[in-house]
């Protein structure tokens, strides 16, 4: 760990109103400014305790906090490196070593994912027997969404009317699996706004859920993999529609030491760096839009959705209350801290409830899958869609 | 001791609101201000002001000491824990109990953040005046106890104008309340500032105020620092009472707009933010005004909406955390002068940063006078350290020579208790010493903070010698 990066934190305390454990516990060593203090401790010597795990653990590492700092700390690098080196120092106790293990061999390949889908339908009906087993495999199988026919996409999707670009697409692993329609009308989009679009086949996972839970060779190892990927295709800007997948693949200069031969933009980011030129139709829905962590705080899109959202005619945009604050959903968070994601998710139905919508738009697929199942329990389903569905329906000019 | 003071408050308190654990207990060790450290004995979380009751109780049992803490943002070390005591932090204990906009009120825990109170009252047109720079995080516990001020104290004033009633936890674990209606001395007046010295706040009565009609902010950018006091001192002499007037001076703006990107006016040897609030004709005309008295200012900006006006005061108000882009480490000073005398203190703060090779970067609420140099040095260099709190004790001394204080509205803490007896006679300290034994006469509650050197209760207060420095000096006359 880097002692230049902890020393940066003033102590200041302005991160702890933003941070979801501190808004939940009160507790110092559950705040960024205690979890730096605690990384101080372990530079200056102190061995990593399970007491210390656990409260790295318990981060979200949602970047709320990176947003709110007015000194600069780079907590993001910290935490990550932090978790890399509770991976190494750390001895989980067996059952939570096995869950990890479960997750972490299952949810970056695709192909693995795809063995899932059968299943899905009874995921839900297993949710009790499961959390007896684990509670975190419990709450995995409470978020398992109702899956969509999967929809095979082209290597190419040729751009319509006059071509203003070519951009990569990333299909992610979760994303793809669990969320093919989304895909689907991210290409859509892409096209219709005059970009032919380079699917290229055989993408894996990025490498994020990894990056966030220190696990670094993994990571490394699925960047490369996904650079070479893209760098084959020979574009010069991959267009990623999940926020997860987005900030890390920004992150790749850092993790793999040198830069990809391609420019990496959220969907959103780059429909409106872009311009829009196809007719949008009106929609007439309220809406409310959720900012996923790792597009507000990471990345800094806050802006560009909202514009997307409101150049639709007849859509009516609210603002969610307390929408810095993370859905609890945080990659694989829900389902390592089963309780805390509930409390969190929970929370943040409350405040979409508030705004009486009845369309919730996210760009992150963890997120869609936690708020909609926070708003199952609270009694108030509502309907889910990505950022790129409600473009998709305007362009086209059908229903959503 | 500790051990079986800890198994008591384990039967007082849920298993995980009692922290012993040290590497936890650490992460306590100090709040905004980590000049002063110390490792609490034990750290309690209570949920309600029954359970810091029965705490307090159990401290006295044992005759061990506690200290209060709500966000841990004080910039006095007022929070600073005792390894032989109890830290009790009220961070748990952050409901909003009762809003009245009919009678301009609402009743709040402790922990509840400055700003939450108005979030929650702000729709409807009400808010809470005080705004400490920090308000996003301090807590109204802390503000009760450090009387904390903010930007817009100049019209409004501090946090002692705004509390209607404490429910406290006396320093020997009664639970009284104390409110501003009541007869005879005025109990509130005294435990508002007491610095947690006077007990624990566990349920505050704020008062709500009505937002203005209009609010007029003006970013104004002068060459020099001189340029900026001048306009200030015209400004208040025009007979204009803001509702805030800041000054930034240059190495202050380079910090604020590294941290936040606040786009003031390239260039500027200071920015002044004056905001004009109230009906509509009043802000005009004062308006008016204020374009004539800084006529000198090279550039005026006004802020055309709520979101230009939130962007000139981001720069100012996240502008102490920011001083950490420009400089590894820094002492935020607090002190207050006569307005007319801010041009030559700040000229002196000039020579002494010269003299001493240590930068100061100053950020202050010009209005009243309260100025808060940031005193920049770099902890890796040998010796720095030692020079900055050489260059920031000089300035509290230049406060107190231009019959100002040592402290606006940080407090006096741990950090600055050494200064008391500069500013205060020794008869001074021993009325405030009789004050402080009639609410803690065992010496518990925060000990060891606002007075240079703990005095027994026991000890009979000298009869004054000589003439008062403010007698003295003609700031004050005695009858």
């Amino acid at each position: 760990m880097d002692p230049k990066l902890i020393n940066d934190c003033v102590h200041c305390g302005f991160c702890l109103p933003t941070c979801p454990t501190y808004t939940l516990w009160g507790e110092e060593m559950d705040s960024p400014r205690g979890r730096i203090h605690l990384m101080k401790q372990h530079v200056e010597g102190t061995p990593i305790t399970p007491e210390m795990a656990g409260h790295f653990d318990a981060c979200l590492g949602c970047m709320a906090c990176v947003t709110a700092c007015p000194s600069g700390v780079q907590y993001d690098r910290l935490i990550e490196q932090t978790r890399v080196e509770v991976e190494r120092e750390h001895v989980r106790d067996p059952q939570e070593r096995a869950v990890r293990g479960i997750v972490f061999s299952l949810f970056p390949y695709p192909r693995r994912l795809r063995l899932l889908r059968p299943g899905m339908r009874l995921a839900e009906r297993m949710a009790p027997f499961l959390t007896r087993v684990h509670p975190g495999l419990g709450a995995m199988a409470a978020l398992a969404p109702h899956v969509e026919r999967r929809q095979r996409l082209p290597r190419v999707v040729r751009a319509r009317g006059e071509r203003r670009g070519v951009v990569g697409m990333l299909t992610g692993c979760v994303q793809g699996e669990f969320f093919p329609q989304v895909n689907a009308a991210t290409a859509r989009v892409l096209a219709l706004e005059g970009c032919d679009v380079i699917i290229p086949p055989g993408q894996g996972c990025c490498g994020a859920l990894s990056v966030h839970s220190g696990r670094d060779d993994q990571a490394r190892r699925l960047a490369r993999r996904t650079v070479r990927t893209f760098e084959q295709a020979g574009v010069d800007t991959v267009v990623v529609n999940a926020a997860g997948c987005g900030s890390s693949m920004k992150e790749y200069a850092e993790l793999l030491g040198r830069e990809p031969g391609f420019k990496v933009r959220d969907l959103s980011e780059f429909l409106t760096e872009l311009g829009p030129v196809a007719k949008r139709h009106p929609l007439p829905l309220t809406v409310a839009y959720h900012d996923a962590c790792h597009l507000a705080h990471a990345q800094g899109v806050r802006a560009q959705p909202r514009e997307l959202l409101m150049g639709i005619p007849d859509l009516d945009l609210r603002e969610i209350p307390e929408s810095a604050i993370c859905c609890g959903s945080a990659g694989t968070y829900n389902i390592f801290q089963p309780q805390a994601a509930r409390d969190l998710g929970d929370r943040k139905a409350e405040m979409v409830g508030t705004t009486g919508a009845e369309l919730l738009v996210s760009a992150n697929p963890g997120c869609t899958m936690q708020i909609a199942a926070a708003m199952r329990r609270a009694g108030a389903e509502i309907r889910v869609a990505h950022t790129a569905q409600v473009l998709d329906a305007s362009l086209r000019g059908v229903g959503l | 001791m500790l051990d079986t003071l800890v198994a008591g408050l384990r039967s007082l308190l849920p298993h995980d609101s009692v922290i012993t654990d040290p590497v936890r207990l650490r992460t306590y060790e100090c709040d905004g201000l980590t000049y002063h450290r110390a490792t609490p004995g034990v750290v309690v979380l209570p949920g309600t002001a029954e359970q810091v009751a029965r705490v307090v109780r159990l401290c006295n049992d044992f005759g061990v000491p506690f200290v209060a803490r709500g966000s841990g943002t004080g910039l006095s070390g007022g929070a600073l824990p005792r390894e032989d005591g109890v830290l009790i932090v009220t961070s748990k204990m952050r409901r909003i109990l009762e809003i009245d906009l009919d009678d301009h009120r609402a009743v709040v825990e402790p922990g509840v953040t400055n700003l939450a109170i108005t979030e929650a009252v702000r729709d409807r047109g009400y808010y809470y005046a005080p705004d400490p720079s920090s308000q996003q995080v301090c807590s109204i516990g802390g503000n009760v106890a450090e009387n904390s001020g903010g930007a817009h104290c100049l019209k409004y004033g501090f946090t002692v104008n705004h509390v209607e009633a404490c429910e406290i936890v006396t320093p020997d674990g009664d639970l009284v309340t104390l409110d501003r209606m009541d007869p005879g001395y005025d109990l509130l007046g005294a435990f508002v500032g007491s610095e947690g010295t006077l007990g624990i706040a566990t349920k505050i009565t704020v008062r709500l105020s009505r937002a203005p009609q209009t609010v007029t902010t003006v970013l104004a950018a002068f060459e020099s620092i001189e340029q900026g006091g001048q306009a200030v001192s015209a400004i208040i002499g025009a007979g204009i009472v803001p509702a805030a007037i800041e000054m930034m001076d240059a190495l202050a703006i380079e910090a604020a707009e590294a941290a936040v990107a606040c786009r003031y006016p390239e260039g500027a040897g200071a920015v002044l933010i004056v905001e004009l609030d109230g009906p509509q004709a009043e802000v005009e005309r004062q308006f008016a005004q204020l374009t004539e008295i800084c006529s000198g200012a090279f550039e005026l900006r006004v802020a055309a909406d709520p979101a230009e006006r939130a962007a000139i005061w981001k720069g100012r108000k996240s502008a102490f955390a920011a001083v950490g882009r420009i400089s590894p480490a820094y002492i935020v000073q607090d002190g207050v002068v006569p307005r007319t005398s801010l041009p030559s203190v700040l000229a002196a703060i000039d020579r002494l940063s010269a003299e001493h090779g240590i930068r100061v970067a100053n950020v202050f609420h010009a209005g009243d006078g309260n100025l808060h140099p940031l005193v920049l040095f770099d902890d890796a260099e040998p010796g720095a350290g030692e020079r900055a709190e050489v260059v920031s004790g000089a300035i509290l001394d230049l406060c107190i020579e231009h019959g100002g204080s040592i402290t606006g509205e940080h407090g006096v803490g741990v950090d600055k208790s050494r200064y008391m007896p500069r500013m205060f006679s020794e008869a001074d300290l021993d009325t405030m010493q009789l004050v402080r034994c009639a609410f803690d006469p065992r010496g518990l509650s925060n000990p060891g903070k606002v007075f240079p050197t703990p005095r027994l209760c026991g000890e009979a207060p000298g009869v004054r010698k000589g003439v008062h420095p403010l007698v003295e000096s003609g700031k004050a006359e005695q009858f």
